[in-house]
């Protein structure tokens, strides 16, 4: 399956309100500038680990864990694009 | 009335298993509940045992019980994979006289004993998603030690004796099964996923949270979705 955008972002979102707790409402206030890693406590790098096999999982994606730098969990707005440019590659 | 546990055990070979039980021994439908693997079980548990006995107080048994070399059993861990998951299982719910199965999560990849009894299976999973994320979990706790391991590192790892992965102990034949395994086709099964709309259990996904939770709201749409399934269907 082939997401656009707006699907892609939907599914991140739900992944990080399924995977962190968050409620909808927080997750929909989420923009591009949006602090993840260190700025939310629940996301440390055990829950990194879920995160990219339900990014798998959900967006029918492969991630080769070599392609995963700190700076991915940055913001929202870079997960969403790394996610956006393994969907349509 | 609270239902109380039922403290039961059944027979292997080797030993006995621990399960709890909800329910009158005289109700008719009796749903052996095959819970999520490794840490995914911890998470769920008491989520589980809430439906469990909201199910009892509606007529209805529910058994949960122990996989060898899990919680109080003193089979092993390190020499356990799915099909002796499987067999111990078969074994359970034969045993209890399960007349339906209740799958969680990684539940529903040994849940084909009594495949001709009417299967429910909740968020199932591949088993390759489950191995994924255990190796890059430990690859993570590695990784803040200062050691750099790689997913292959840790099947080489494997090939000679074990690894820990999650706090499991793991042998080879349980990664290489993981990594194929899929919950399988049998003729009835019905599956459910968590969420908001049709054939949806509304709640949480506490399978994938850090730490165990609760959710009351989730513990009650299982147990009304599992009577109102298992009434359907057998028993």
């Amino acid at each position: 399956m082939n997401y656009n955008t707006a699907q892609t972002e939907a599914i991140i979102r739900s992944i990080l309100s399924d995977l962190l707790g968050l409620s909808p409402m927080q997750v929909m206030e989420m923009d591009s500038d949006t602090e993840l890693f260190g700025a939310i406590p629940e996301l440390d790098s055990m829950a990194v680990a879920g995160l990219l096999t339900e990014m798998e999982d959900r967006l029918d994606i492969v991630i080769d864990d070599d392609d995963v730098d700190g700076e991915l969990f940055e913001t929202f707005g870079n997960l969403v694009s790394f996610a956006k440019a393994k969907v349509s590659g | 009335m609270t239902a109380l546990p039922h403290h039961l055990t059944y027979h292997i070979s080797g030993g006995e298993e621990h399960v709890l039980g909800f329910g009158d021994a005289d109700n008719t439908r009796k749903i052996l509940i095959i819970p999520p693997l490794f840490d995914e079980m911890n998470r769920v548990r008491r989520m589980l045992v809430v439906a469990m006995r909201d199910l009892a107080a509606r007529g209805v048994s529910a058994f949960l019980p122990d996989l060898p070399g899990t919680n109080e059993s003193v089979a092993s861990m390190p020499e356990q994979d799915l099909n002796s998951w499987r067999t111990a299982l078969a074994l359970a719910a034969e045993q209890l006289g399960a007349t339906h199965i209740a799958a969680i999560r990684g539940g529903a990849l040994i849940d084909s004993c009594l495949p001709d009894l009417p299967h429910w299976r909740l968020a199932p999973v591949k088993g390759a998603s489950l191995i994924k994320t255990m190796m890059r979990t430990r690859i993570a706790g590695d990784k803040e030690a200062g050691i750099t391991t790689g997913m292959d590192d840790l099947i080489a790892e494997a090939r000679i004796s074990r690894v820990e992965l999650s706090g499991n102990i793991l042998n080879l034949k349980m990664i290489e099964q993981l990594t194929a395994a899929e919950p399988a086709a049998l003729p009835h099964v019905y599956a459910v996923t968590s969420g908001d709309g049709t054939d949806m259990i509304a709640g949480s996904a506490l399978w994938l949270r850090a730490e165990p939770q609760d959710d009351a709201v989730m513990s009650a749409a299982i147990a009304a979705e599992l009577d109102r399934w298992s009434a359907s269907c057998g028993g």
